[in-house]
């Protein structure tokens, strides 16, 4: 089974081309300058500026962490460009106006940003770079009175509601990278629903780095009221460069009394090559807060991208009742590292969590779950039950689990749950018997492994999602 | 205490004959060395996130000298498992005390002494094996006692030898022992297919605030058998550290119990290397918890070569404001496949004021294993209770019986009855004392 590992270890990543397209972009290296400059281009309020100066004076004093498994060589942040836009003359008056060349790369992802082409329902949010490009049906979103918008334009027509819950969830001096976005951040998505409203397409934003030595530092912010509810995806693609570049953004959900969020990620950033040159670094702050009572919150995330993912979606879970959910697939194939897990944090009284982690090792990857739950002495009647199942695949991977469980109520009931296995040779022998040959009957097993998250998905992403995965293992066995 | 004043404890422990023979003073110098580099770790140091050890750190503790009056051995005989006929090394404020040893029953080709004759006599097994094993997860703790180590015990089975009873290693604080501290060193060689259980009491004569600072190192050559038993049962008011660390050879077997009940703050480390095809290891543990007691434990099992099987299960029982914390590591090297290895850990939280920090961890560098893990932390099960009151059993009853039930479960684990019915009263004793005070 392992004759013809070798031979075949080669990932094919379709989204590696650039678009030559003209970027305005600020110098490289980060000062209090940067900074005004970028809120000047973006004609910010004051407090966002002065938010955003004091994230940065708070970055200036901490120090990049290194606590996580994970190993790479030293970023320097004086040598990243902070900003960069593809030039367009004016203000965007409908997607018509978009440069077609922008319209191009889209569509060649698979993301056609032109409304009457798109027949599932979805309206798209597409950053390019540092900034929103498109954002799609949002005129039938306004009847709903739900806002769907790039964060500029939010922080210009809804600066109350942006100053209200900026960083309500993730404080700007929470982490050394959540603080550089604070500082830097040039756009994102930003999403209000109203109480009582059920939105009813499911949103999503597709984020695309171009220009070559950016850093991309977006922030999202998804609000839903009283009773709202809203179902969010996020989509990742990179050109295939040598050198690697920086994702740090920031997501914050903030949940009201008996609102559900639901936040999706398919991460497909550049992974670097077999030698491990190049890809993305992913190191991505995303919490929730279930703020309200009978509040939910639900993470699924996708991991196949990136050189290095480095992120722990978590959910604070303040109101009675509340619920935090996490599904993840992380797959680390080739010379990918990912770090990754959840954080539960459980305040008010009867919350429940539950996380369903699912890793796959292939190659040289190497990954590990790191997770926690903590039950505070206030949080009578908390609930957890957590699993995480490891898959390896070859015998240079290597599979991780750290879960820390932290109780301090005696009403609290904790589950971990474990496991690490590989693929049966009984039942690829099975498979083929079958007359299924040895990459398909991987990719059954596989799929079947993340089928627990996969079904939590929409539709059409689940599908995408099992053919992401065939893709980043395709060549990992032989 | 500053870092220096144990280099000046050390000149001095030395000048008074701690220093002899020669040939171990380069490697307490070594042990010095890197204790006073590194110094007492820290909350940021991740193996002691959840335990802080600035009451030992900054603690005044002398290197305690041997009573002026030894205790009797009725003073003893409560922690002897009501079997004075064992071999038993007794050995008081970290001294060998041969009057209130036994020696005799085992046989002539095993050898049972004091390290502190050892060092003298069996230099060879001793610098053969003595820092060899205790030296894989590098701890400032095995550096202090290394360097201070001043009397333990070591067992050495030739080949084929079989132990008919277990050996009894009672460690004892005399009264009178306020701020000292002991370090004792126990080395345990068990030879090819050679068997041996092993138990090892840490107890004080008197409610005192001291430091127990032990270290015990174990090698099971191929097919070995050993059953080692840690029960600690120091002064509430004292400082508990010890680690225990095993090499196995090829399909050696070791089982290790350690039982944690007193102390103030208490620590134990259990480390095993499966270093040989086909070893087999299970690590069991049980703490108990009460009044503002701080109960650690950390093991870590390296699966380091092909076919091993490990199994662990820790449970814990936690009442008042006590706090548990609970580490397990399994470490699967890339060239051990056909792993397979299972650990749990169980905590009960009995009040509201109780705390348990667990983090189970696997590290896995081979595909072909098979590894699980699980932790819970909860409280008692309502319908057990309410089943017991359905069949006329007092609800203050039914709560001693079920908790009871949970620890006697691991309890069960211990192969050499008369210990596991010795910490079953044990258990018994303070839950039923628990109960009384609730109502």
């Amino acid at each position: 089974m392992s004759g013809s590992v070798e031979s075949l270890v080669q990932s094919h990543y379709k989204y590696g081309f650039t678009t030559d397209i003209e970027s305005d972009v600020v110098p490289r290296g980060l000062t209090e300058d940067t900074i005004r400059l970028i809120s000047a281009k973006k004609q910010e309020p004051e407090f966002l500026l002065a938010w955003r100066l004091k994230a940065y004076r708070g970055w200036l004093k901490m120090t990049e962490p290194h606590w996580p498994n994970v190993t790479y060589p030293p970023i320097d942040y004086q040598d990243m460009i902070y900003y960069a836009a593809p030039k367009t003359a004016k203000p965007l008056g409908s997607l018509d106006e978009v440069d077609p060349k922008l319209l191009e790369t889209y569509e060649k992802l698979g993301i056609p940003l032109s409304e009457q082409k798109r027949l599932s329902g979805v309206a798209v949010d597409a950053i390019f770079d540092s900034v929103s490009v498109a954002t799609t049906y949002r005129e039938s979103l306004a009847k709903e009175g739900i806002i769907f918008c790039s964060f500029s334009e939010a922080v210009k027509e809804h600066p109350e509601l942006v100053e209200q819950y900026l960083g309500s969830v993730v404080p700007p001096t929470d982490n050394f990278f959540a603080a550089l976005n604070a500082a830097v951040f040039s756009d994102g998505s930003f999403v209000f629903v109203p109480k009582g409203v059920t939105c009813p397409m499911e949103l999503s934003t597709y984020f695309r780095i171009n220009t070559a030595d950016t850093g991309q530092f977006e922030r999202t912010l998804i609000i839903a009221e009283e009773g709202a509810s809203v179902s969010y995806l996020e989509g990742c693609t990179a050109p295939m460069r040598d050198t690697n570049q920086l994702h740090a953004a920031v997501v914050e959900l903030v949940a009201l009394d008996d609102a559900t969020i639901k936040y999706s990620t398919v991460q497909n950033w550049y992974a670097g090559d077999e030698h491990g040159v190049g890809g993305i670094y992913n190191f991505v702050t995303k919490r929730g807060k279930c703020a309200g009572r009978n509040s939910r919150i639900t993470w699924t995330q996708v991991e196949t991208g990136s050189a290095i993912t480095w992120k722990y979606p978590s959910v604070l879970l303040q109101g009675d009742n509340s619920i935090g959910e996490f599904y993840s697939v992380a797959v680390a194939n080739g010379r990918q590292q990912a770090d990754t897990g959840t954080k539960m944090i459980h305040l008010g009284r009867n919350t429940r969590s539950t996380i369903i982690s699912k890793g796959i090792s292939a190659g040289h990857g190497n990954n590990s779950y790191r997770g926690l739950v903590k039950v505070l002495p206030k949080a009578d009647g908390a609930r957890n039950y957590t699993q995480c199942d490891s898959m390896l695949i070859g015998n240079e991977c290597g599979a991780h689990t750290f879960p820390y469980i932290d109780v301090q109520n005696n009403t609290a009931a904790v589950e971990h749950e474990a496991s690490t296995a590989k693929i049966g040779e009984d039942q690829i022998f099975y498979c083929h018997q079958r007359g299924l040959d040895t990459e398909d009957a991987i990719s059954m097993i596989v799929n079947g492994f993340c089928k627990d998250v996969f079904q939590t998905l929409p539709m059409e992403f689940a599908v995408e999602a099992q053919k992401l995965l065939g893709i980043s293992l395709e060549g990992s066995v032989g | 205490m500053t870092l220096d004043t144990y280099r000046h404890a050390f000149q001095r422990f030395t000048e008074n004959g701690g220093g002899s023979p020669s040939w171990i003073r380069p490697l307490r110098e070594a042990g010095l060395d890197r204790f006073v580099r590194a110094g007492f770790p820290t909350r940021k140091n991740e193996d002691w996130r959840f335990t802080n050890l600035q009451p030992i750190a900054t603690g005044e503790f002398r290197l305690l000298d041997p009573p002026e009056a030894l205790p009797g051995l009725d003073a003893l005989r409560p922690y002897l498992f009501g079997h004075e006929d064992w071999p038993r090394m007794v050995f008081v404020n970290g001294r060998f005390v041969r009057a209130l040893s036994r020696l005799d029953g085992i046989p002539s080709s095993v050898q049972l002494l004091s390290l502190r004759e050892a060092l003298d006599s069996q230099r060879e097994v001793v610098e053969a094996h003595l820092a060899k094993v205790a030296v894989n997860a590098p701890s400032a703790f095995t550096d202090l006692n290394t360097a201070f180590m001043a009397d333990g015990a070591l067992l050495v089975l030739p080949a084929d030898a079989v132990l008919e009873h277990p050996v009894h290693l009672v460690f004892v604080t005399a009264p009178g022992a306020a701020d000292g501290a002991t370090h004792p060193r126990t080395l345990i060689v068990a030879g090819r297919h050679a068997q041996a259980t092993v138990v090892e009491s840490y107890v004080s004569l008197a409610e005192q605030r001291y430091l127990t600072n032990t270290v015990s190192e174990i090698f099971l050559e191929e097919g070995a058998r050993v059953n080692h038993c840690k029960v600690q049962l120091e002064s509430e008011a004292a400082y508990h550290v010890g680690t225990i660390e095993a090499w196995q050879g090829r399909s050696s077997h070791f089982e290790s119990f350690s039982f944690a009940m007193g102390g103030a703050l208490s620590r134990t480390n259990v480390y095993t290397v499966l270093d040989g095809e086909g070893s087999h290891v299970q690590l069991d543990g049980l703490y108990v918890g009460h009044g503002v007691q701080h109960l650690d434990h950390q093991t870590r099992i390296e699966h380091a070569k092909p076919g091993c099987t490990s199994r662990e299960i820790y449970k814990g029982m936690l009442d008042d404001r006590s706090h548990a914390v609970f580490n397990g590591k399994v470490y699967v090297r890339a060239e051990a496949q056909q792993t397979d290895g299972k650990q749990t850990n169980r905590n009960l939280l009995l009040s509201e004021t109780a705390k348990v920090d667990t983090k189970p961890q696997l590290e896995i560098f081979a595909d072909d294993v098979k590894c699980t893990h699980g932790a819970t932390v909860g409280q008692l099960d309502e319908l057990a209770l309410f089943y017991c009151q359905t069949r006329g059993i007092p609800l203050s009853d039914a709560r001693t019986m079920v908790t009871y039930a949970f620890a006697a479960d691991v309890i069960e684990e211990i192969q050499t009855r008369p210990v596991a019915e010795h910490l079953e009263a044990l258990v018994r004793e303070r839950l039923e004392r628990g109960s009384a005070r609730a109502e």
